[in-house]
């Protein structure tokens, strides 16, 4: 059998990243929670924040681990699968690569060391830095990335000299027209994941009644950082969602699931967009919404994919990824405002700490959608008006690309298995030491 | 002088020194991994104690290296990483084990622990033969054949061995009592594979590359390259001198000396890694492109110059700075 060796490369490339993103969005925003929790304990010397503290970084620890080697998985990629891209665009790619590698990489993981191990040989202050400069470092690196990839979405600065391109202002080309709209949407991302895995995983000790001050206050932030980023991601999601109606109006249609440019067009709840007939089946939606959404007109003009005709995405796979994100974020909206409604009145009930418990890995699912309707709704390119995606292939052969990505998938598998279950296993294990003062619980964890 | 011409030296080098500084530095903790097996339950967990706020770090500089390769030669990228595309998979299957199972090793139900340590031995090794195989293969010009590839393996087995033999240099040097003892055993024993292997090695390159063998033996080459193997072997001798002496010192409550070990295999590496160079330099794939032919647009590597000079200097003050903070002898490590 014969594997076309393009469609190979992007599976193994998309699930790679995948894999890899899962952990980034958690590190990025669990530093500056545990610097939260550092910063209560420094301020009012309540040693139940310290033990949060000391519960969370053994989290942080192992996802920045897993982070970390998933990442140097996709540094190899990048040659391997697309060698064109870096053919056509390296002068831009190449030093925004270069330089999350210089100012990031190292910071992170050079304190992180510090930040993990040095406490009994650093002064407080010491140590309170390198958990700055590991949260900092994370953030670095997302600006860096997304920059890269947001202008892949939206290039801007640059001109084309022999089919390369090359670089006229570098400003035009870090900050393009998509890149605050993303860069702000993805840290809210990791915000919002963070919030609801600390919320989840405490609300599950919780309902197993392990209640010490540390699950409270670890419950307590998860809750209120959700209910205060959610609103805010809405918000940023809106605009993004206009940035891109500007710049890649064929992605938007596909989002929206509007084949024939119409005024008035209605916010689609559901409809299965079918490519042979150019139109959807089974469609209900409210009218003239997503219009006033988008253009902020009731009868506002929405162009269809028929304008794009053979030059736009796959309209299902985008259709339905936008939707499983919008309806996870509203679910965090309702989940998050009811548990502190709760909060504020006493005791969170029952059925309350089950769905937090059950919405643990939430923020994972919107992450993923939320990147599936980036990633895929910029096909066929892969520069935008640039590159193509089939132009930038790699020439390895088919069955070696399928051989290491079922290799890759195996132990995607094993690892996430592994992560979820031993992550929960950390929140019943330290719910049997509570009795027991920090350090004798500390004592004989070795990393 | 022309940008077109020094751009492409100066990345080159910064290449070369950060995969040097990468087979240094994740090889000692490579090796220690390598070694884990040999321990006992309780050594196990001094001797990942040991390297445990290091590892990520050192792997940092594999990010660099290839980041550069990337960045800098872009064709040579693609035509290594594409033909090293197997033990590159595999090699990063290794890096994987290795370091999730840092942090799942303690943190998973004990049952499983035996799992996470045969994954983390089994990880390094499997990490460090691949690196051999793909410099083997490398040095080949990815020649075809079973020849070449049995070169190859010899180059991984080497690898291991050499690593193998740092990881006990750091263990003598990061340990004390019994585990320190052991180390200076493991230390003997990796020495001879590794003394094995780089005889083999050298032996076989001008054989399997007539490129490199065109380069060592012509004069004044030949003179200039004499001080390579030269130096190698005196450190070659001076640690299996230096060995068994090291136990009785070290017997008698003497650990003055505990870094000699690690000194001296630091220097064999750094001789051969200049002999590699030497016969490699100019070319970028052996035989077929040459730095200046593979190299990117002079515009974006000064981009990146300006940025390597400003921050290159400020990792390697705080590098300095965290290997001060764990100074001395490892202890167990805890989060608080
Ligand atoms: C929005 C954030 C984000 C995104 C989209 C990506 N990464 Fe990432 N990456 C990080 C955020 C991050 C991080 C937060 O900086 C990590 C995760 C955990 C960690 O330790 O650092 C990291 C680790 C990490 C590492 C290991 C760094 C080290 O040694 O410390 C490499 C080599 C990469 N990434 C490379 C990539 C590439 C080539 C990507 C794109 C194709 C990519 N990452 C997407
Ligand atoms: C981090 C979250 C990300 C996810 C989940 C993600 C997901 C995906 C998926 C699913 C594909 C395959 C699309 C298809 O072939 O239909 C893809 C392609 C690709 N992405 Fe991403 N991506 C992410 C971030 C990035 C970033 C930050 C970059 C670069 C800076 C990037 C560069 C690429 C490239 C080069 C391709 C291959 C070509 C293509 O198929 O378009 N991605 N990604
Ligand atoms: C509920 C309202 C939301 C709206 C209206 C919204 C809107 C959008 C839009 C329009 C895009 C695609 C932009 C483009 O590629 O052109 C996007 C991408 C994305 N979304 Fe959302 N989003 C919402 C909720 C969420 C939530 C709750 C999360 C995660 C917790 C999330 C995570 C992401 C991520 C990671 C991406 C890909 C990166 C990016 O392009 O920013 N979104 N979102």
């Amino acid at each position: 059998m014969e594997f076309d060796p393009v469609t190979l490369a992007r599976i193994q490339f998309g699930a790679n990243i995948s894999f890899h993103i899962l952990f980034p969005t958690i590190s990025i925003a669990m530093g500056w929670v545990l610097l939260f929790f550092k910063w209560r304990f420094n301020a009012t010397r309540d040693e139940a924040w310290m033990e949060a503290y000391g519960f969370w970084v053994k989290v942080f620890a192992l996802t920045f681990a897993v982070g970390v080697v998933s990442g140097i998985t996709m540094s190899f990629q990048f040659g391997t699968n697309w060698p064109g891209y870096m053919r056509t665009v390296g002068n831009i790619a190449g030093p925004l690569l270069a330089y999350e590698v210089l100012t990031a990489f190292f910071l992170e993981a050079t304190f992180l060391g510090i930040m993990l191990f040095g406490r009994s040989r650093v002064s407080n202050r010491v140590h309170t830095l390198a958990t700055f400069l590991v949260a900092f470092g994370t953030t670095v690196s997302a600006f860096w990335i997304i920059a890269l990839n947001s202008w892949m979405q939206t290039p801007t600065g640059f001109s084309m000299v022999n089919g390369q391109a090359h670089v006229t202002n570098w400003l035009e080309v870090i900050f393009n027209p998509s890149m605050p709209y993303r860069l702000t949407h993805m840290l809210l991302a990791s915000g919002l994941t963070v919030a609801f895995l600390v919320a989840g995983l405490s609300a599950y000790r919780w309902g197993r009644g392990d209640r010490v001050r540390a699950v409270r206050h670890s419950l307590t932030t998860g809750v209120y950082l959700a209910a205060l980023l959610i609103p805010l991601q809405i918000l940023a999601g809106d605009a993004h969602g206009l940035n891109t109606f500007h710049h890649q109006p064929a992605k938007l249609a596909a989002m929206e699931g509007v084949w024939h440019t119409e005024r008035g067009a209605p916010l689609l709840l559901f409809a299965l967009p079918d490519e042979a007939s150019q139109s959807n089946r089974y469609q209900i939606g409210i009218p003239k919404l997503a219009s006033l959404i988008i253009t902020h007109q009731q009868d506002g003009e929405i162009r269809g994919l028929g304008e794009f005709a053979g030059k736009h995405p796959p309209v299902g796979k985008v259709f339905w990824s936008f939707r499983v994100m919008v309806a996870v974020g509203v679910l965090m909206l309702a989940t998050a405002w009811l548990a502190v409604w709760q909060l504020r009145r006493g005791e969170p009930a029952g059925w309350t700490t089950r769905l937090l418990t059950a919405m643990t890995f939430s923020g994972w699912l919107a992450t993923l959608a939320g990147w599936y309707v980036t990633e895929i709704g910029r096909q066929p390119w892969l520069v935008t008006g640039v590159l193509s995606t089939a132009d930038a292939a790699s020439t390895v052969p088919g069955g070696m690309i399928l051989s290491t990505l079922l290799m890759y998938l195996a132990l995607y598998l094993v690892l996430l298995t592994s992560y979820v279950s031993v992550v929960f296993y950390l929140a019943r294990k330290a719910g049997k030491h509570d009795d027991l003062p920090l350090s004798a619980n500390l004592a004989g964890e070795q990393a | 002088m022309n940008a077109e011409l020094w751009l492409p030296v100066v990345f080159a080098g910064l290449m070369a020194i950060s995969l040097l500084a990468y087979v240094i530095l994740d090889g000692y903790d490579l090796g220690v991994g390598i070694l884990l097996p040999l321990g006992s339950e309780a050594e196990r967990d001094t001797m990942i104690a040991s390297i445990g706020p290091f590892w990520d770090a050192n792997e940092t500089w594999l990010v660099l290296g290839v980041g550069l390769l990337l960045v800098a030669f872009p064709l040579a990228h693609g035509i290594i990483l594409g033909e090293l595309y197997l033990p590159v998979a595999l090699m990063l299957l290794g890096l994987i084990l290795r370091g999730v199972a840092f942090d799942f090793r303690v943190k998973a139900r004990d049952p499983h622990r035996p799992w996470w340590n045969a994954a983390f031995a089994a990880g390094s090794l499997l990490a460090a033969l691949s690196q051999g195989v793909m410099l083997g293969r490398y040095l080949t010009g990815f020649a075809p054949g079973a020849a070449a590839w049995g070169f190859a393996l010899l180059a991984g087995a080497g690898l291991a061995a050499a690593y193998a033999l740092l990881g006990a240099g750091w263990l003598i040097m990061k340990t004390r009592g019994a585990l320190q003892a052991r180390a200076i055993g493991w230390a003997r024993r990796a020495l001879y594979g590794t003394g094995l292997a780089v005889l083999a090695v050298s032996i076989a390159t001008p054989l399997a590359s007539a490129h490199i063998a065109a380069k060592w033996f012509v004069l004044p080459d030949f003179l200039l390259l004499l001080p390579l193997p030269l130096g190698s072997l005196a450190l070659f001798a001076l640690l299996a001198l230096s060995l068994p002496r090291l136990a009785r010192r070290q017997a008698a409550g003497n650990d003055s000396l505990c870094w000699l070990p690690f000194a001296a295999t630091v220097g064999i590496v750094l001789l051969s890694f200049w002999g590699l160079a030497y016969s490699v330099f100019p070319d970028i794939v052996i035989g077929r492109l040459t730095i200046w032919q593979a190299a990117s647009s002079p515009e974006a590597l000064r981009v990146i110059l300006w940025g390597a000079a400003v921050v290159l200097p400020t990792i390697v003050g705080y590098t300095v700075y965290a290997y001060r903070v764990f100074w001395g002898k490892a202890e167990g490590l805890s989060y608080s």
